[in-house]
């Protein structure tokens, strides 16, 4: 929908029903969304800002929270090279099996997190195909940091792709034939061309990937091994204070990966908004939402 | 984090081999969830014992979680130096699947390997409004009993076996104890998958009118959540349960970490670890302690598994199984 231009009255959505589902949307997004984060900050800062700040500087949630930027540190650019990878691959030639490879990227969205964890487990568990292999070499994958960025990027495989594909479908690859007839080599005219194109969709799906490697409680679950100072991220620490009666804690470092999301969500939007800018300065092509 | 990890075992290896070098040792303790706080304290007074002892740094590392699940992950791999867990099932468990601990770990250390227990008693709600005294008074008509499902849940099972051993001990026979379980479980008004889920019910919803809990468990919530709304009631009768531990024989060997290990579990039997055991509301094996602790502890009649029911197995294949006792007995909605 354009901005600005108001539609003819006939197409207009009538007072009674527009209103009342304004209100049910509205009431919606307070009763699940906005309640739940304001208690979770609400409780967190209970007790006042000294419980807080000492829940954080446990030595065991300094840890967890610095596995869980070392695993997002590590998946995350991961999943950067794959998806551009990916999505150049799927947008740019024609082959066979194309559409397998696209509901490969898929699958991960697809399937429980558990059977994420799960499958690594049966792969590099101590009766895992390699598990002997491993033993025998004391290479430790799962129960270890290893398998928890295994488990990471395996959920957070297709975000940048499928941010990539649709936004590369969209724009075409007429400035890279132009940039390769005019001589340049296929670094230049990745670095020069297409990388400038994409630059903010591109940063749109590391921000979500960023959000979903440091937030990932089920896959990262089954293979951490819950090792205290050791193997537990934030979201798995959370839970063990909340079943430790230190609700106070729990919720403090739940109120640091609720501020993630938040300034997650903030930059979503202005990246958001900065792609709708350019691509329809660009062409008329309709732009993301 | 790796390197570091893998640098500690080298200085390990080198304290083993050299062994006059102080160095630092680490050890991981794989338990279940209710001995978090108890494995807290234990670890801090037996590093600083180890330290004197021997000049090494010992780090023990913990890991948490529902009983046969931490087994299962000691299967697949995690490099645990000892187990401390909640049933000789599970320990069972690690000799059957990779041979990792030898099949007489049970006699390696004294009283079962099970260096404290635990029982299962009441929690009431303060002033115990339905005078709730033992067993009888919970078949009742207009009883809430809150318990977990039997099938889910491994702190079911002791409940369920405790009211079926009383049953049988005052009525006689298994057919009128099957009757009296069956009266009971009607009693329920819904089967929670785990005990933790049980305990919300029971605290935090309001539901029932007396939760069948573990007596650490309940000692933990009344200190909790607070002395001026539940108190705990301890029937005539109850069940023992021994929470074994065991080194796990090929990571230790593996690691050279063996000699630490077991001086680690043999902790646990010297006053000083059966005073922390106590403190955590287990029942202390040490006579003395046990003295000193009476009255957190109050006496009642403990019969094991082994003795009531033939072990574990048995009383799996008899009363949880498909189609077993538990089946019969239970129906959903009647």
């Amino acid at each position: 929908m354009k901005r600005g231009v108001a539609r003819p009255p006939a197409l207009r959505d009538p007072w009674w029903l527009a209103l009342p589902l304004i209100l049910v949307a509205l009431a919606f997004a307070a009763l699940f969304l906005l309640l739940p984060l304001v208690a979770v900050f609400g409780y967190a800062f209970e007790k006042g800002w000294d419980v807080f700040v000492t829940a954080i500087g446990d030595p065991d949630a300094r840890e967890a929270i610095r596995l869980t930027v070392q695993v997002a540190a590590i998946s995350v650019p991961a999943n950067l090279v794959f998806g551009i990878a990916a999505a150049w691959l799927v947008t740019r030639f024609e082959f066979r099996g194309k559409g397998l490879l696209v509901s490969l990227i898929d699958l991960p969205f697809a399937v429980s997190p558990v059977i994420a964890g799960l499958v690594y487990v049966l792969l590099f568990g101590l009766h895992g195909w390699l598990g002997e292999w491993l033993a025998e070499r004391d290479i430790h994958v799962i129960f270890a940091l290893p398998g928890i960025v295994l488990a990471t990027v395996f959920v957070t495989f297709p975000i940048v792709a499928r941010e990539l594909i649709p936004l590369m479908q969209a724009q075409g690859d007429e400035e890279e034939q132009a940039a390769r007839t005019l001589g340049a080599s296929g670094f230049t005219m990745f670095w020069r061309v297409t990388l400038p194109k994409i630059g903010w969709g591109l940063l749109y799906g590391v921000i979500l990937c960023n959000a979903r490697a440091m937030g990932e409680f089920g896959a990262v679950s089954v293979v951490s091994g819950h090792i205290r100072g050791l193997t537990n991220t934030m979201p798995l620490h959370v839970e063990i204070l909340y079943n430790e009666y230190q609700s106070t804690a729990a919720f403090a470092v739940a109120a640091l990966l609720a501020l993630l999301a938040l300034v997650t969500l903030v930059l979503k939007h202005a990246i958001g908004w900065r792609i709708a800018r350019t691509t329809s300065d660009e062409s008329s092509t309709e732009a993301r939402p | 984090m790796r390197i570091r990890l893998r640098n500690s075992w080298l200085a390990v290896l080198l304290a083993a081999s050299t062994s006059a070098i102080a160095a630092d040792v680490t050890l991981l303790n794989v338990s279940y969830d209710p001995t978090r706080e108890l494995y807290r304290d234990v670890n801090a007074a037996f590093a600083a014992q180890w330290k004197q002892q021997s000049g090494d740094t010992l780090t023990i590392r913990q890991s948490h979680g529902g009983s046969g699940k931490q087994a299962r992950s000691v299967i697949d791999g995690l490099q645990a130096d000892v187990v401390t867990l909640a049933l000789s099932y599970d320990i069972d468990g690690l000799h059957e699947n990779g041979n990792l601990v030898p099949a007489d770990w049970q006699k390696r250390l004294p009283d079962n390997s099970a260096p404290y227990t635990s029982t299962i008693v009441f929690l009431v709600r303060k002033g115990n409004p339905k005078q709730l005294k033992d067993w009888n008074d919970l078949v009742r008509d207009g009883v809430g009993v809150i318990t977990p499902n039997p099938k889910t849940s491994g702190g079911a099972r002791w409940n369920y076996l405790a009211a079926w051993a009383y049953a049988r001990r005052t009525l006689g026979s298994d057919d009128a104890a099957r009757d009296f379980v069956t009266k009971l479980y009607r009693n329920v008004p819904v089967l929670d998958t785990g005990a933790r889920g049980a305990t919300t019910t029971f605290v935090e919803r309001g539901q029932g009118d007396v939760l069948l809990a573990w007596e650490n468990e309940a000692l933990l919530a009344v200190r909790e959540i607070g002395k001026d709304r539940f108190e705990i009631v301890v029937p005539s009768l109850s069940i023992l349960a021994e929470p074994p531990v065991s080194v796990v024989d090929k990571v230790v060997d593996k690691r050279g970490t063996r000699a630490v290990a077991e001086s680690y579990l043999r902790f646990l039997y010297t006053p000083q670890g059966q005073e922390l055991a106590a403190k955590h509301h287990y029942r202390p094996r040490d006579r003395s302690v046990a003295e000193k602790y009476a009255a957190d502890f109050p006496a009642l009649t403990l019969v094991t598994v082994d003795e009531a029911f033939g072990g574990w197995h048995r009383a799996h294949q008899t009363h949880f199984a498909d189609g077993a006792s538990f089946d019969r007995i239970y129906v959903p909605g009647r």
